[in-house]
Parts: structure tokens; sequence; C-alpha cells
């Protein structure tokens, strides 16, 4: 299968002419047609949750009053890079998308929701906007929304408290931003790669879509691949791929590999003994404890220390939290603590054991699912790491704890204060 | 109809008055935050439960009706990545 989204794209922003002789024009479906082949086409959120997009369409439409969407181009993790490879190099087919899911949910106004620090990005999308003949006649409007740096920030309710109240930091419960989101507004809030996805469908069909991928998890998925691989970067793979194919394909890992992280700071690690049973989609994954979230891949090479990597990114995770809940604020700063501890050889006999119990703890106890992701982290860390955990525990850093670390944390992504 | 107890993590305090008006269904965690089991309120427990949830001091407990679930991202939605 050749690249769907990446088809054509260059080392710049596709202008609207070359994105028209790429993809050709949007058809103009009625929405009722667009929702039909939305869902025949079974596509499921990229942005983390791969939660059915039918299904939210179909909570927004059920709501009372005229809906907003959000396009949702921010990049907490990271490790990803994809969405604002989306923004900044094919602006178009990220505005199709928003322009069909505004047609099918009978929206009047979209908002492209941008990281602050993605100055590029968020300038490429803004230009792309002015551009669109469908956005000049006044009836559908579009504009960019900056939102601050941060991991927690993207959430989708963060979000919209942002556009609502300035404050970036996720609501709880009921009602739903479906139901009830920006201006009291149901609101579709819809990933940058998830609409792109959509702006395909629209040309092409749901039958079309579903040629890619798996059954269960069809089409294509963008995946950002880094670490010690060869040719790292932004990939598009066919849901259920392999994960030793997307590694030969990227030209295999620059060292042997210690371990594989996927999804990212809120997915799982997966033993490099292991690599072979593993199949990129979210149903695949599952079992192995392990999700794609929004598309991460990581190359853990096995000269690094797991220990002091994983020290660091608990601590960072515990600085993301947008202090809010109890058992959040309070259970990632004592894991990350107690990691610390078990690094320099201080941790008492029963630490790891009191970490898995905090992950526990902390886990579906927040607003969102930061505590969620990170207690994920942290479990299969100990269940892939436990001979260098133990190790650590018991006779303190090793030499290779003196090196820089090499998973990249944002310093500017600070707590949300 | 069946009915569980949810907590507000955002609206919680951790001051505590749940747990200790009805131990059967909530307990503190090491940080004094409720843990509530996720099991639908037994019928003997249903008066204290009311109780627990209006001697809140922040308004954070609430009774919530089961199989009210509705479709499009719940509160158990990653946060991006969180993401």
């Amino acid at each position: 299968m050749g690249a769907r989204l990446l088809h054509g794209v260059q080392a710049g922003p596709m202008t609207l002419a070359d994105h028209r002789r790429v993809h050709g024009m949007l058809p103009a479906l009625k929405p009722s047609m667009l929702t039909a082949e939305i869902e025949r086409s079974g596509l499921s959120g990229r942005g983390g949750g791969a939660f059915p997009l039918a299904r939210k369409l179909a909570a927004v439409k059920r709501a009372r009053g005229r809906p907003t969407v959000i396009v949702n181009g921010c990049e907490g993790d990271p490790l990803s890079s994809k969405d604002g490879l989306l923004l900044s190099r094919l602006p178009h087919l990220v505005i199709d998308g928003a322009l069909c899911l505004a047609s099918a949910v009978g929206a009047r106004e979209i908002v492209v929701a941008v990281d602050e620090v993605e100055v590029r990005a968020g300038e490429t999308i803004h230009r792309a906007l002015e551009q669109r003949p469908e956005l000049r006649d006044g009836r559908t409007t579009a504009r960019v929304v900056w939102t601050p740096t941060g991991y927690v920030g993207g959430q989708e309710t963060a979000i919209v408290r942002w556009c609502e109240a300035g404050v970036a930091k996720p609501r709880f419960g009921s009602p739903r931003v479906t139901e009830r989101g920006i201006d009291r507004r149901p609101t579709l809030v819809s990933n940058a790669e998830t609409a792109a996805q959509v702006a395909l469908i629209a040309r092409h069909g749901g039958g079309w879509f579903r040629q890619a991928g798996t059954d269960a998890d069809p089409g294509t998925a963008l995946v950002t691949l880094s670490g010690a691989v060869a040719a790292p970067g932004v990939y598009e793979i066919e849901h259920g791929l392999a994960l030793n194919v997307l590694l030969a394909d990227a030209g295999g890992c620059t060292e042997p590999p210690r371990a594989f992280l996927l999804g990212g700071y809120g997915g799982a690690w997966i033993d490099s003994a292991d690599a072979d049973a593993v199949k990129l989609s979210p149903r695949e994954l599952a079992p192995l404890r392990a999700r794609l979230g929004p598309g991460i891949v990581y190359v853990l090479a096995d000269s690094a220390c797991p220990v002091a990597e994983i020290v660091r990114v608990a601590g960072w995770l515990a600085d993301q939290s947008s202090g809010q809940c109890g058992p959040c604020v309070n259970g990632l700063a004592a894991i990350a603590n107690e990691l610390e501890r078990v690094r320099a050889g201080s941790a008492g006999r029963r630490a790891l054991a009191e970490i898995l119990r905090w992950c526990e703890l902390a886990a579906g106890r927040g607003a969102c699912a930061h505590p969620d992701g990170s207690a994920s982290f942290v479990t299969s860390a100990v269940r892939v790491f436990v001979d260098e955990l133990s190790d650590h525990a018991r006779h303190g850093p090793c030499d290779a704890c003196r090196d820089a670390t090499v998973l990249p944390i944002d310093e500017r992504a600070g707590a949300i204060a | 109809m069946t009915q569980r107890i949810e907590v507000d993590p955002i609206a919680c305090d951790a001051h505590g008055m749940c747990a200790e008006l009805l131990p059967e269904l909530i307990e503190l965690d090491d940080w004094g935050y409720p843990v509530i089991a996720a099991v639908d309120i037994p019928p003997r427990l249903g008066t204290l439960a009311r109780r627990a949830v209006s001697v809140c001091p922040t308004l954070a407990l609430r009774l919530r009706t089961a199989a009210a679930v509705t479709p499009g991202g719940g509160a158990a939605q990653p946060a991006r990545s969180v993401g």
C-alpha cells in the first residue's frame, strides 16, 4: 500500500494548488452521506484515545444547540511530531477534514488548537485557512487558538476550558464536551490526524479506508519513530503492521535494543525479547497491556541505563500534573521520588512493590487519564526492567547512569499554572 | 434503580468525612483521598450513602445512577498522548 496521508508530502507546506493536484477537489457531500461514510470507515481517534469517531459525531448531533468543531493539533508528548507535521506540511488536508466534520455535524465554527511554541505550524495553518474559498462567505468561520504548552493541556476538556475561560486544565465528568463544550455548545474535538483521515474518506469512501489495516482497526496511522533507529521520523503504517517490519523500513536499529516504548509517556514498555509478537494497532496491542496512543514508537538502546531514563520521565510526568486531583498530585510525586531512591540505592526492600501499589492507586482516580497513562508507563517499566531496578536498589547507580539520558522531555512544558 | 457513589477528584479536598461515615464502601488512600468501592450501593447502606454525600464540605461526592453512560469520550479519555 502506498502512502495516503503522506502522499506527495514535501519539505515545506503543500500549497492549495498542489494539494488539489495530489488529492483532487474536496467533493461536496451531503452531511448524511459524510456521516455514513465515516461510520462505514470505522475510523477511530488518532490522538491517543482511539474512540470511534462515528460515536462522537452521533453524540454531538444528538445534543442541543449548534455545535463547534475543534481540531486538536496540540502534541503534548515530546515523543510525538506527527500532528506538527500535518499542520506545517499538509495544512489543507487537515482543513478539508475540519470542513467535512463541520458539515457533518452542522457546525459553523472551526477552531484549530495549536501549541503556542509550535509557531511555524500555527502560522502555516492560519495562512492556509485564509486561502480557503469555503471560509470566505462568512457562513463558516475558522480560527487558530494558541494553547499553553503542557502535556495535560492538550486533553480535550482542557482545550475547551482554555478557549472558554483561559484555564488549560481538564474538567471532570458530565456533561461531556460533546454535549456542552465551547460557549456551552456541543463540541466535537478531533485530533489533527483524525481530521486529515476524514478528508480522504470524504474523497474515496469508507470502504476504501477499510482496504488498509485490520478489520478491528481499519486504515492507516501516523507513527513517530525515534530512538536508536537509523531513520527516525514520521511513518504512515497500516494498522496491524509488525513492529519488526517498521524497524526494518527505518533502516533497522543502530544499536542492539533493550526495549521499546509504545504509545509514548502514557504508554507502555515492551521487552525487546518480545518484539516479534508486536503488531501495531490498538486492538493487537491491548493483550500486551500496551497501546499505540498517538502513534509513538521509541527504541531504547541496550547501552542506556533504563533506570535513569525512567526516573527522569517519571519526574517529568509528576511535574505535568495540572495539580487539580489529589491522587494524581500525590501519587505521581510519590512514585517519582521512590524511583529516584531506587536508582540511588537508598530505597527500602519493598520499594518496587510500593511503587506498583501507588500506580494502582493513582490510575483511574483523576479528572483526566494522566495518572492512568503515567501508571502504565511506570508499571510496564517495573515489569520490563525489574533486573536493572533491583540491581540499582541493591548497589546504587550504575556506570551508564552517569551518561546523559536519551529520552527527550520538553523542558518548556512545565506544570500548568 | 442501582446507584454508585462518585467523587469529583478536582473538588475533593481530602477531608475524609465520607470514609468515616461509610467505611463499608469508602476507604482513604495514603494521602487521605477517598477510594470508592466499584459496587452498587447495597440497599441497607442507602441512607448512609446519601448522608456521606451531603456532609462533604466541598460537595465532591454524588450518587450516580448506573448505566448512565454517554458516548463521546468519558472521564477516562486519555489526556492527549496524554494525549
